[in-house]
């Protein structure tokens, strides 16, 4: 079984983006990307399946710019097999990349799709039930806990009520959560082995892939200030308070 | 202003050294570097950063609160320390620099450095045991037999084994012919000649815990002549690789040998790092029935010094290396502290309305100055030590052998200054960090306080500030009738012709010159006195001076490679140059005077009159 995980290159979680003055964007000049903490989460998940005897190959897969090889690069040097840029300048909405990696999955048939719930940029939390519907597969988001068993997997999904265990058959979609696993620190040697693993560059535009830029973007500005609390003496007051105030 | 994306250390700032300033990436031209490239090279500080930020940073201030402790003969140190040295070793970075062959990856020890500086500024005391532990598989390397090599090295490589240095004695520190542990022949072994070693080893750091499976102690101690006496000086040194459990034939653990802690030392800083008085065949345990620690003799019989001087040289630039990395983190704490601090009004008509909001402490112009004096501190100490880096790998690569001497000899002149100057200078840095905090910086609250006590070491351990300064003018300035001067004088000069040239840098290009006149003339003058007791009397000062004078022109080579690039990064560069030359460079100006003089203040001071 081949396993496909996505990595997307976005801000590296640590830093404090700033919007720009003018509100058209968030100021990335020199900030430091790396790849999406849930699709590290994903490709930690895959290589683990493939470690365990359950796959035989994991393939890294991301969309972006040529500078996304980085984010590739470390993917390889945790431990995929190989490697898949979709190269384009442009910002890609999750339609978009849904319909490139369904044509990837349609191109290497993987067993298993894993990719992170959503991304830390944008949020979207969309790509993998659409990739999901396009391919028209059964599909099991914000994975906790994945098991493969021959034709199935078992996957225990962070739901509002707790926890919810289902049966999926493979091939199927799987998004991960937080808490699934811990990924692991790419150590030195693998940094040169994984020089010698294939990448393959694809343009995008070469994929005739349908444009899924649905959504448009007006103006971009930071959270409110958060205002100064006070602390009341008791319930009583903490109830009138928040009567006052309109909210209960 | 822009949110710091670290407060371990600027990468900006670190690329800016290894790429722009010392063409690192030139290194690939060398077979033994081939297969890298920036790409790996900036996977192998991504790494370290991430560890560093991970793993090393969130235990930093709990190893200085649950300091170890001695239970019975067992050393427990602070919970979680073990699994992030596992992370670290795991990762590869013990093994870094080494061969493909031994698990390595072949990195550039310059490379290697600026990597390793994260963990430093992110937990001194938890990276202190993997410093250790790399000098002593490094001495190995030059100096044990391919079977010691494969016994002790390898697993050292691995972060199984650790390694520690054992040079003084309770009642010989620094004064290393007054050593009185002794190693008497034993037996042959397939792991060299075995001897039998006991005495007292005191300032052991990693001396004793359970982090590693085994502790690779090298000890200096004196083997008795023909006649059974012990040879005096340092000519009667040896040097023995006692381990903390003797290895069976197939190279797994075997029994314990006689090694054991005698009393743990309660530090100001550092504390994470079990430091320890050691007991060497004291009895407490019979290794093959008989008495005495069993150790294997390291190099040739009564040259243990020359061998050992071989980690010591690396222990000092890792703790220059270690002091920088403090000097930073602490620069960066305060520069964070000072941006998002409110307090008091601009002294200007504006700042006169009471009921206008507080401004940022680092508007105010004192604010600026301590943390000018901190940029210029520790990005001159961090970019020395790489400097200092990038000289062992290109005398490594080198293939002419004069040209590898010329290196070597450099590097041998820079060691004391690379180790002294930023244990003293980013420790200044660390006191004006407390100072910008204010009263919080005074508290626990803050990290800036354990930075400071943490660094106040530095200027201790492996060689005092003024053991440093008898080295600089006692030895590495006349040795090879002074070529190591003269090729550091080469090379000062070598930077004020090319800053000589540009308007925008001559200025600090002709008061380095005069300097280094100025230096040039007093060493000269120093040595002409014909009492090496009245040259050496100052001998810290001189350090002092030629240390200062070194980090000029360590700035004046870094505004060269900058030339006339724009931008805030670059902008900051020459404000902190600038500083630099108004305020420090002419500090020695007065130090050199009283060198020049021959002062005998100290000399004829008496015990007496204090």
């Amino acid at each position: 079984m081949k396993i496909l995980v996505a990595l997307k290159r976005v801000v590296d979680y640590q830093v404090r983006v700033q919007v720009k003055p003018d509100g058209s964007g968030v100021a990335i000049d020199g900030v430091k990307m790396s790849i999406n903490p849930f699709d590290e989460i994903a490709l930690e998940e895959a290589l683990r399946i493939r470690d365990a005897g359950k796959a035989e190959e994991v393939i890294a897969v991301t969309i972006g710019p040529q500078q996304a090889m980085q984010q590739l690069d470390s993917g390889l040097a945790m431990g995929a097999n190989r490697g898949i840029l979709v190269k384009t300048d442009k910002a890609i909405q999750p339609l978009t990349a849904a319909r490139v990696l369904a044509q990837l999955v349609e191109k290497e048939q993987p067993g298993l799709v894993l990719l992170g719930k959503q991304a830390i940029d944008d949020d979207c939390n969309q790509t993998p039930q659409m990739l999901a519907a396009l391919l028209d597969r059964p599909q099991a988001t914000f994975a906790s806990k994945v098991e493969i068993d021959g034709q199935s997997a078992t996957v225990t999904r962070e739901v509002d009520a707790g926890l919810e265990t289902l049966s999926v058959d493979l091939p199927a979609v799987i998004s991960t959560d937080l808490r699934l696993n811990t990924p692991r620190f790419i150590k030195l040697p693998d940094i040169m082995k994984a020089k010698s693993k294939p990448r393959e560059v694809i343009e995008l535009d070469s994929l005739g892939v349908e444009s899924g830029d649905h959504l448009s973007y007006t103006r971009y500005e930071p959270p409110a200030q958060r205002q100064k609390g006070e602390m009341v003496a008791d319930v009583p007051a903490l109830v009138a308070a928040l009567q006052a105030k309109g909210l209960i | 202003m822009a949110e710091l994306a670290s407060k371990l250390l600027s990468r900006r700032d670190l690329e800016f050294m290894l790429y722009e300033w010392l063409q690192v990436e030139a290194l690939i031209a060398a077979p033994r570097h081939a297969d890298h490239s920036r790409e790996t090279f900036d996977a192998a500080l991504d790494t370290s950063e991430r560890i560093a930020s991970e793993l090393f940073a969130p235990l930093y201030q709990r190893c200085d609160q649950d300091e170890p402790q001695l239970q019975g003969d067992r050393v427990k140190v602070a919970d979680g320390l073990k699994s992030a040295l596992q992370a670290f070793a795991e990762a590869g970075f013990v093994a870094a620099t080494k061969d493909y062959e031994l698990g390595g990856m072949q990195l550039p020890t310059v490379v290697s450095h600026a990597g390793m500086a994260y963990f430093y500024a992110a937990n001194i005391s938890a990276a202190a045991y993997p410093l250790l532990s790399m000098a002593n598989a490094n001495l190995l390397l030059a100096h044990g037999s391919p079977a010691q090599i494969d016994a002790f090295v390898r697993p050292e490589l691995e972060g199984r084994y650790y390694g520690t240095m054992c040079l003084s004695e309770p009642q010989a520190g620094s004064s290393l012919s007054d050593i009185s542990t002794r190693a008497d022949f034993d037996a042959e072994s397939p792991l060299g000649a075995q001897y039998r070693v006991s005495g007292n080893k005191m300032w052991i750091s990693a001396g004793d815990h359970e982090l590693s499976e085994n502790i690779v102690h090298l000890v200096l101690a004196k083997i008795p002549d023909e006649n059974g006496r012990l040879i005096p000086g340092v000519k009667g040194i040896s040097l023995l690789l006692v381990p903390k459990f003797l290895l069976n034939a197939d190279g797994s653990r075997g029994e314990r040998n006689d090694v054991s802690v005698a009393g743990l030392n309660h530090k100001m800083g550092y504390r994470g790092t079990v430091n320890c008085l050691l007991s060497f065949g004291e009895g407490r345990y019979q290794p093959g029935g008989k008495a005495g620690a069993v150790g294997y003799l390291i190099g040739p019989k009564h040259g243990g010094l020359a061998c050992m001087f071989h980690m010591m040289n690396e222990a000092r630039i890792g703790v220059g290396l270690a002091a920088s990395a403090l000097g930073y983190t602490g620069y960066l704490h305060a520069l964070d502290y000072a941006r998002n601090r409110p307090q008091g009004r601009a002294l200007d008509a504006a700042g006169k309305d009471p009921t206008s909001p507080q401004r940022p402490i680092i508007e105010h112009a004192d604010i600026k100055r301590m943390l000018l004096a901190q940029k210029a501190y520790a990005e001159g100490a961090l970019a020395l030590n790489l400097y200092c880096a990038h000289l062992l790998d290109q005398a490594e690569l080198s293939e002419s052998a004069e040209e590898r001497q010329g290196l070597t000899l450099l590097l041998d002149i820079l060691t004391p200054i690379a180790k002294s100057w930023p244990s003293q200078w980013c420790l200044a840095g660390n006191d004006l960090a407390i100072q910008v905090h204010g009263g919080y910086g005074y508290t626990r609250d803050y990290k800036v306080e354990q930075f400071y006590r943490d660094n106040r070491l530095n200027a201790i351990h492996e060689g005092t500030h003024g053991i440093q300064g008898l080295d600089l003018l006692g030895r590495k300035v006349t040795m090879a009738k002074g070529a190591a001067l003269k090729l550091y004088a080469e090379r000062v000069s070598a930077t004020i012709a090319r800053a000589e040239t540009t308007p925008a840098t001559s200025e600090h290009a002709a008061a380095l010159s005069s300097a280094l006149h100025r230096l040039l003339a007093v060493t000269q003058s120093l040595w002409s006195a014909g009492n090496p007791q009245l040259s050496l009397a100052n001998a810290s000062v001189y350090l002092e001076a030629f240390g200062h004078l070194t980090v000029a022109w360590i700035w004046l080579d870094q505004l060269c490679a900058i030339g006339a690039a724009q931008g805030d990064y670059y902008a900051g560069k020459r404000a902190a140059a600038d500083y630099y030359y108004r305020y420090e460079l002419p500090r020695i100006g007065p130090q050199l005077d009283l060198l020049e003089a021959l002062d005998r203040t100290t000399l004829e001071m008496r015990d007496e009159w204090f």
